[in-house]
């Protein structure tokens, strides 16, 4: 069974999507990603989607859920990579991801990200 | 297969020679096709001897020509090649179809010399002909009208390449000045186009300039919407410019909600909001 696999880049939790998601898989992600946020007191995630070349209602729907999630854990979450041609097909369906902040890419998104990671330095500060 | 009622291949086979002689000399000094030298006599000479020959070859089974039938391909091929070459060489269409017609005279004058005796056999054979080469004529023409429509459809989607230009203000924001009339298609060139190069610049900001746009009516605004929605999905703020007061009463008439989108008058204000987003000023230097 696969999983998509999540790494830790300090306080921030790096999500790259790279295959077609389907219900499991997403389950799956949602469910390891919030054990992650409460093992590591991550206090962002980024979630990297410049692999998919498709977006759909679900996974719009996904991608809210784990934002609204991982803000009840205290974690930011930050969308980067989108495609041209995925945020078209977006804007063509009506979807908007309410409740996501976007990024271009993984650099803008780290910078994006940064008051929320600034925050927590002197607290984990040793 | 209708079988023919005249001699018209045999007069084909047996004069071949003669018959592009003297097709030969007539295209030649009749001016139409080879004239003001846009043409070689070496490879009209070819041109004119493969045509021949398919013609020959096609004949045998009836006059009747059909733009599906495998009985006239080869022909089909070889006209459309020429069609398209000479209509990219500047001939005009009546000159190329002058190629297949100005072979009548010859082909009339070998059925006129060899049927004397027989004249219902040589007006069946005179028909057959001008069935044909009609036929082959007219096709040329309308391989030359597409040669030409293909043209003008590529040179349509250069146009509206061209006329979205996206621009570098500064590191980090792009300027996107659209000028003419905003439809669905050109819409999605310039949303494409603009995405494509957030992505590359890796541009944060973009300025959506409207100075040009003559018009905003409900569905360019929603243009307009869904591009900054496009931009706003990807991680990219957008800011439009270049309001004009016409412009600015016509969107409040219409009762189109700007409000989720930065507007500004002018490009320079906009230019000034983008680089404050960015956290830069511009400073004046004093003396020097």
């Amino acid at each position: 069974m696969d999983r998509v696999p999540i790494l830790r880049l300090g306080d921030c939790l790096l999500v790259s999507i790279q295959v077609d998601m389907h219900d499991q898989l997403a389950l799956t992600l949602q469910d390891d990603l919030t054990q992650r946020i409460v093992a590591t007191r991550a206090r962002a995630v980024l979630i990297d989607i410049s692999a998919l070349e498709m977006v759909d209602s679900f996974m719009g729907r996904m991608l809210g859920n784990i934002a609204a999630m991982s803000r009840i854990l205290d974690a930011q979450t930050v969308v980067v990579g989108m495609r041209p041609a995925v945020a078209i097909t977006l804007v063509e369906l009506g979807l908007s991801l309410p409740g996501i902040r976007t990024a271009l890419n993984v650099d803008a998104g780290l910078e994006l990200l940064r008051p929320a990671l600034d925050r927590t330095e002197p607290g984990n500060g040793e | 297969m209708n079988r023919l009622a005249s001699r018209l291949p045999a007069i084909f086979e047996q004069h071949q020679k003669e018959i592009l002689a003297e097709w030969l000399s007539s295209q030649l000094s009749g001016g139409g096709t080879a004239r003001a030298g846009r043409i070689q006599e070496s490879q009209l000479r070819e041109e004119s001897q493969r045509f021949l020959a398919l013609l020959t070859q096609a004949i045998q089974h009836g006059v009747e020509f059909d733009t599906r039938s495998g009985q006239w391909a080869d022909i089909r091929e070889f006209l459309s090649e020429l069609s398209r070459i000479r209509a990219t060489q500047g001939f005009s269409p009546s000159q190329v179809a002058t190629f297949v017609f100005s072979l009548k005279q010859p082909v009339f004058q070998r059925a006129t010399d060899s049927l004397q005796s027989q004249s219902t056999l040589l007006s069946a054979t005179l028909w057959e002909a001008t069935i044909v080469l009609d036929a082959l004529g007219l096709y040329t023409t309308e391989l030359y009208q597409q040669a030409r429509e293909s043209v003008i459809a590529r040179q349509q989607e250069e146009l509206i390449e061209l006329s979205t230009p996206v621009v570098q203000l500064w590191d980090g924001i792009l300027a996107l000045p659209l000028i003419g009339t905003l439809d669905s298609e050109r819409t999605q060139v310039v949303m494409e186009n603009l995405l494509e190069r957030l992505v590359a610049t890796g541009s944060s900001i973009a300025v959506i300039d409207i100075t040009g746009v003559p018009t905003v009516d409900t569905l360019v605004a929603q243009h307009l919407l869904k591009t900054v929605a496009a931009a706003q999905l990807m991680g990219a703020d957008c800011i439009i410019s270049g309001i004009r007061p016409q412009i600015a009463q016509t969107i409040v008439h219409l009762g189109i909600d700007l409000s989720t989108v930065a507007t500004k008058a002018s490009l320079s204000d906009a230019f000034a909001l983008a680089l404050k987003r960015r956290g830069l000023t511009v400073a004046r230097t004093n003396g020097g």
